[in-house]
């Protein structure tokens, strides 16, 4: 009686882990094989360019609930992208992807690229390439106007400090403010609604992402200037100089014949 | 193969986690159980209003996702002055929500009673709340067991909803370890192996309680 009861749990523990086990080497040998092609002869070939950008980003990919399109500063410049790779504005697809799916979404061949606000470190480029950077941005902070919070100086032992999960500024407000509480969500939204609700006391994220909050709700405001250096850059799959340096290409011809500071004018311009 | 480093190496990271779901799970069993039991007689009660009531509860909290509730005491209740914490917000949602259908569970149970128990026990001179409380309850709690047994599994399961609204759960550090790290799939699986951890005895706890209750009757 005994003996049976035990060998059927440890019969449904084994198929359990075997089950497990074998998903995970499955996962393994998908992304493996798809490497072994050239990245821009396949994009070349398919005659379309697959873009994951953010969609909750206000002034850089956001979503317009009555057109369906998704609009901003990334959106543009993955435009301008298709348009010198593909030699068509149109031949870009757009998939959403937050701060913490574009990197398994780019390995495993869901998107070609990423142009969603993302900053260029070093341990970023252990996972993926990045092209030049094509925008300077700064981590801030967000706060309500009026509040005692003026800077990172006043983060102190129980404040709680808002972020989004999987993004630098989440890594580099620990290490600067050590002893604040970080509290991380899921994308920009939930994270400033959490701040409206006063479930915190400062949202912190790069300052290109705080001006398009602070622009959407005026009883915010960013305060204490920047505090890091953000470069963002575009991503592809690691091992794909040929489309790297294609990006960096298309990226240098906008920048000379004046359609990035058009794209920059018409986003940003007001900051 | 499985990366046993990633556990290794972020396990404090998984055993805050791990300590908060089992304390949520916790609190919002034995919350949802009280609730629950406290519907289900309203439903039944042989008082119009009560029956409403109790009928309102289960419809509206059972036909809504669990997420949302969530963010009704976690971001809604701040605007009329009430802040929880994540994990208390998401605590309370998950025993509300799963509320509604341990109420459904019992409520099926105690009409299982045959009526003729009820109206023996009141012909005897018992109230209602005591028929309900001495005669009634006590066969209805066993033919319920399984029912809720299998709701407390998906409770501890839902619990993952404080991921969502920084809950500090077992969810949440998953979601962390797997931004901070870059590795997806892993992680995640860990975080299932510690689920199993908690559902799977509780899985064969039900199973027992099932098997023995069947011999008794």
């Amino acid at each position: 009686m005994f003996k049976s009861k035990t060998s059927k749990i440890a019969g449904v523990l084994l198929l359990s882990a075997s089950m497990l086990l074998s998903a995970c080497g499955k996962g393994d040998k998908e992304t493996s094989g798809t490497a072994a092609k050239n990245a821009l002869e396949q994009i070349k070939s398919k005659d379309k360019i697959v873009i994951g950008v953010k969609y909750d980003t206000r002034l850089f990919g956001l979503k317009n609930p009555s057109t369906g399109d998704v609009e901003g500063f990334d959106i543009d410049i993955s435009k301008e992208l298709a348009k010198d790779l593909l030699g068509d504005a149109k031949k870009v697809e757009f998939k959403e992807v937050t701060s913490k799916t574009r990197i398994p979404m780019l390995n495993n061949g869901d998107i070609d690229a990423i142009v969603a606000t993302m900053t260029i470190s070093e341990e970023r480029k252990k996972e993926v390439d990045f092209s030049d950077v094509y925008f300077d941005a700064g981590q801030s902070l967000l706060v309500k106007k009026g509040s005692a919070i003026k800077g990172l100086e006043d983060l102190k032992k129980g404040t709680k400090v808002l972020a989004v999960k999987g993004s630098t500024s989440a890594i580099n407000i620990r290490q600067k403010a050590p002893d604040t509480t970080v509290l991380e969500f899921e994308n920009y939204t939930e994270a400033f609604t959490a701040l409206k609700a006063g479930q915190g006391d400062a949202l912190t994220t790069d300052d290109s992402i705080l001006y398009g909050m602070a622009d959407q709700d005026s009883n915010y405001e960013l305060v204490g200037g920047t505090f890091t250096d953000e470069p963002y850059g575009i991503a592809v799959k690691k091992g794909n100089k040929e489309l790297v340096d294609a990006i960096n290409s298309a990226l240098k011809k906008m920048k000379e014949n004046g359609k990035y500071d058009e794209i920059h004018k018409k986003w940003i311009k007001s900051h | 193969m499985l990366d046993f480093s990633i556990l290794i190496n972020n396990l404090d990271t998984y055993l805050e986690g791990f300590k908060n779901t089992v304390l949520a799970s916790i609190i919002a069993l034995i919350g949802s159980f009280i609730i629950g039991v406290i519907v289900a007689v309203m439903r039944i009660a042989p008082i119009k209003p009560l029956n409403w009531i109790g009928s309102a509860y289960v419809e509206f909290i059972r036909n809504i996702p669990l997420l949302i509730i969530a963010f009704f005491f976690y971001i809604g209740l701040p605007s009329i002055g009430v802040t929880l914490s994540g994990f208390v917000a998401g605590t309370i949602a998950l025993a509300i929500y799963t509320a509604s259908f341990i109420a459904e569970a019992i409520r099926a149970g105690i009409q299982a009673v045959p009526k003729g128990q009820m109206e023996a026990a009141r012909s005897s001179g018992l109230t209602y709340l005591q028929a309900m409380r001495i005669i009634i309850l006590p066969q209805a709690i066993k033919i319920v067991i399984p029912p809720i047994g299998n709701q407390f599994i998906n409770l501890v399961k839902n619990s993952a909803i404080l991921g969502m609204i920084a809950g500090l759960d077992l969810m949440y550090f998953g979601d962390l370890v797997s931004s901070h790290t870059f590795v997806t799939f892993p992680v995640y699986i860990f975080v299932a192996m510690f689920y199993l951890v908690l559902t799977i005895p509780l899985s064969l706890g039900v199973g027992y309680l099932e098997k023995r209750l069947a011999r008794s009757h």
